[in-house]
């Protein structure tokens, strides 16, 4: 059993916890993750990993409230605990030798870019952040981000913040303008990290994205995660979860993300019922 | 002693009918009653050359346990059993008894041999109904600390599968103190995620894992050595005397043919996981999802091939179907898989190579193009080569498809451990004899190092390394 030690709702369908996971924190770097089962019944599901604490021996993740699962744990309130939690998995991000770098996160993948935009940050690279959500009120680790940013750009998709646009616009802004960058760090929705290498490879722009790639194991050992990168079958799970964002083939990552869709529906609409008598 | 039976044929082992089975997860081969057993067990000779015992890979002392299970003596059997194989209930399932121990019985040269395997079987069955549940649960990794003090020298064995929990049995016996890192969130490896339900209940497993648990091995799930804690770590910090890698042959070979990612195309390992270890037959009252739709075909003809078939039948799949690039004689599963699949409605398509799958536009498997093919001369593995017929193509309209062509093993060990030598494709290099690795007290065996093989062989190798491992540290002193 791995306890929560610690939970903030970040916004209506955000949420941080952090486990006491001593084993994980020693070794977790950016960019891996961990794969958590919530209790018997549970699916093995991998998040990135958020944050993480040698010395407390804490280790977090972000997540959006979206099926069954989510919902679950969700529900759990400090004190709680899980029934398994396993990593560090997954390769860390290569950051070495960027001495500039842009870090692009949309909607959750905010979360996930923190680690990456922090360990930049702190080896001195001049590290950019762009940040995007649908409308102000989602917002998050606003403050965060700025303590590990030379520059914070966030964009609103409704300009509700006064920046009106996607997390592409400030980048393409950027670009146009002159800014060097050793490399794109693209982490978010698909079709955002698909919009983002398709501007980047205009500009010559190294791009790494962060696949999160339908998973069991995370070992290697199901296949399940598997993503074609420059022709070559890769699994997410351990040549990943970063590839270079250029080869990568989006189309067929799409459609491996609803490989699921209908199953996800009839879990969540199942446990509604059960839980709730179908009231929502 | 009762008279001789002098029967040609096995005494025959209850099933569930193949109409009944194929729609549930139960136990398909039900076991001897005590009456069975003994019947079966006076159709042992006793031979003094005892040939059974030489194509064993652990070589239980079948002569001996047979003439007391046909005394009726069946503590004193499971006792014999038991001295030689940590998982007897297992292997009595799931050996391929017919290429081992069976195929050297006198009886079966006129004949059929003895039921080694059923005796077996039944013989630990009695045991473990015998012996009390209640053993330690395995601790789950990650807040307990790694590596206590001992006063008996530590050994570290990675992968709770076949070969490292008999391994860390055998040490545990020998009086070493034991730690098994096992990555999924439960122990068995293969026993749990691979092999169904139907054919090794997964009570049967805990419960010999419990047995172990109660020898004094300690078992801590959610570790990944090589992620959570690097093998050179438990060798230095930790204070481990020695290891025994046994991480199987977890990575899943596919075809490389054109729409193998499509969804609806899963690896066997997937397939089997989601159904065995996650238990996504229960969907959507265990959270895991599976989707098969009316007409599966499996790639390949190996025993994993079957499992796969047959679960698909279980899972609501109309249409099962073996696709297999060889004949029928050549196909590696065991006789009794094939029988069992075949009883249960799988259709074999034989001489057939999937070359491209085709998508329904919306990225799901539709269809599976074929080419027929004929045997040429013996390959490397003696069998015969399939080579293509000219003009044999053909379209198999498919909604899901299992490739279950084989694993190579894990590489993470391998790429966290400097200095290890392994195969070009991936195995770890060791001693055939003591699984001794070119890194002195790390020892290797089971699917790490041959590549995907049998439960029962890593058992071999497992048994092989612990007395290995014993030697060492008795030399160190």
């Amino acid at each position: 059993m791995y306890k929560i030690t610690k939970k903030r709702v970040l916004n209506s369908s955000t949420v941080m916890l952090e486990f006491d996971a001593p084993l994980i924190a020693r070794r977790a770097l950016p960019g891996q993750f961990v794969v958590l089962r919530v209790d018997e019944p549970g699916e093995r599901v991998p998040f990135t990993i958020a944050d993480s604490d040698e010395r407390t021996g804490a280790v977090s993740v972000i997540f959006q409230i979206a099926g069954h699962s989510t919902r679950k744990l969700a529900a759990l309130s400090e004190g709680e605990s899980v029934l398994d939690l396993v990593g560090p998995l997954g390769r860390a991000s290569e950051l070495d030798g960027f001495r500039s770098a842009a870090v692009i996160g949309g909607g959750l993948g905010i979360a996930i870019a923190y680690p990456q935009a922090r360990a930049l940050y702190e080896r001195g690279a001049r590290t950019d952040v762009i940040v995007g959500f649908r409308t102000r009120e989602l917002t998050i680790l606003e403050e965060e981000l700025s303590a590990v940013s030379s520059e914070l750009t966030v964009m609103t998709d409704d300009g509700s913040n006064g920046n009106k646009g996607f997390v592409t616009t400030a980048l393409q802004r950027k670009l146009e303008a002159g800014a060097k960058y050793d490399a794109v760090i693209a982490i978010g929705p698909l079709p955002m990290m698909r919009a983002v290498c398709e501007l980047t490879r205009g500009y010559g722009v190294h791009t790494i994205v962060s696949m999160n790639s339908v998973m069991i194991d995370g070992t290697g050992m199901c296949g399940c995660c598997r993503v074609t990168v420059g022709g070559e079958r890769k699994f997410a799970c351990v040549d990943g979860p970063d590839f270079d964002g250029h080869l990568v083939d989006f189309g067929e990552a799409a459609y491996r993300s609803r490989m699921f869709l209908e199953e996800e529906r009839i879990s969540s609409e199942t446990h509604v019922c059960n839980l709730t008598g179908g009231v929502r | 002693m009762a008279g001789k039976n002098m029967s040609l044929e096995k005494t025959p082992m209850p099933e569930q009918e193949p109409g009944v089975r194929s729609r549930n997860f139960d136990e398909v081969a039900l076991g001897y009653t005590d009456g069975q057993a003994m019947a079966e067990a006076a159709r042992c000779l006793g031979c003094k050359s005892s040939p059974c015992v030489a194509g064993c890979p652990v070589n239980v002392r079948i002569p001996e346990f047979i003439a007391r299970v046909a005394d009726g003596d069946f503590p004193a059997a499971a006792e014999i059993v038991t001295s030689s194989n940590a998982l007897p209930a297992i292997c009595g399932r799931v050996c391929p008894q017919e290429k081992q121990c069976e195929s050297l019985c006198v009886r079966g040269k006129k004949g059929e041999s003895v039921a080694i395997g059923r005796l077996e079987r039944f013989v630990a069955d009695k045991l473990l109904d015998a012996a009390a549940d209640g053993a330690a649960a395995p601790a789950a990794g990650g807040t307990a600390p790694i590596g206590r003090g001992a006063d008996r020298p530590r050994v570290a064995v990675v992968g709770a599968g076949p070969s490292g929990l008999t391994c860390a049995g055998e040490l545990a016996k020998l009086g070493y103190a034991v730690t098994v890192f096992e990555a999924l969130h439960t122990p068995g490896g293969v026993l749990v995620y691979g092999i169904p339900e139907f054919r090794l209940p997964k009570a049967i497993v805990r419960r010999e894992i419990a047995n172990l648990t109660s020898l004094g091995v300690e078992i801590i799930t959610n570790v990944v050595v090589g992620r959570t804690i690097p093998l050179d770590e438990l060798l230095g910090t930790a204070g481990y005397s020695a290891a025994y890698i046994a991480s199987g042959a977890g990575l899943p070979k596919f075809q490389h043919i054109p729409g193998e990612n499509l969804n609806g195309v899963y690896s066997a390992n997937e397939f089997l996981t989601r159904i065995n270890l996650m238990r996504a037959y229960e969907f959507p009252q265990y959270d895991t999802p599976l989707r098969v739709g009316d007409t599966v075909a499996v790639v390949g003809g190996g025993n994993v091939a079957m499992d796969a078939a047959r679960c698909a039948k279980r899972v609501g799949a109309k249409n099962v179907y073996i696709v297999y690039r060889r004949g029928e004689a050549e196909l590696p599963a065991r006789l009794e898989e094939i029988h069992h699949a075949r009883e249960e409605g799988v259709v074999f398509k034989f001489l057939t190579a999937p070359t491209r799958l085709e998508g329904d536009g919306d990225g799901f498997v539709r269809s599976m193009e074929c080419q027929e093919m004929e045997l040429g001369e013996p390959d490397a593995s003696g069998r015969r080569r399939p080579v293509i017929k000219p003009g044999g193509v053909f379209t198999l309209d498919v909604s899901t498809v299992v490739v279950a062509i084989g694993n190579t093993p894990n590489p993470l060990i391998v790429s966290t451990t400097p200095g290890l030598a392994a195969e070009s494709w991936g195995g770890v290099i060791a001693d055939e004899e003591t699984g001794a690795t070119n890194r002195p007290g790390v020892y290797a065996g089971g699917d790490a190092v041959t590549g995907a093989a049998t439960v029962i062989l890593a058992m071999g190798a497992g048994k092989k390394a612990a007395a290995a491992i014993d030697v060492y540290l008795t030399q160190k002193g």
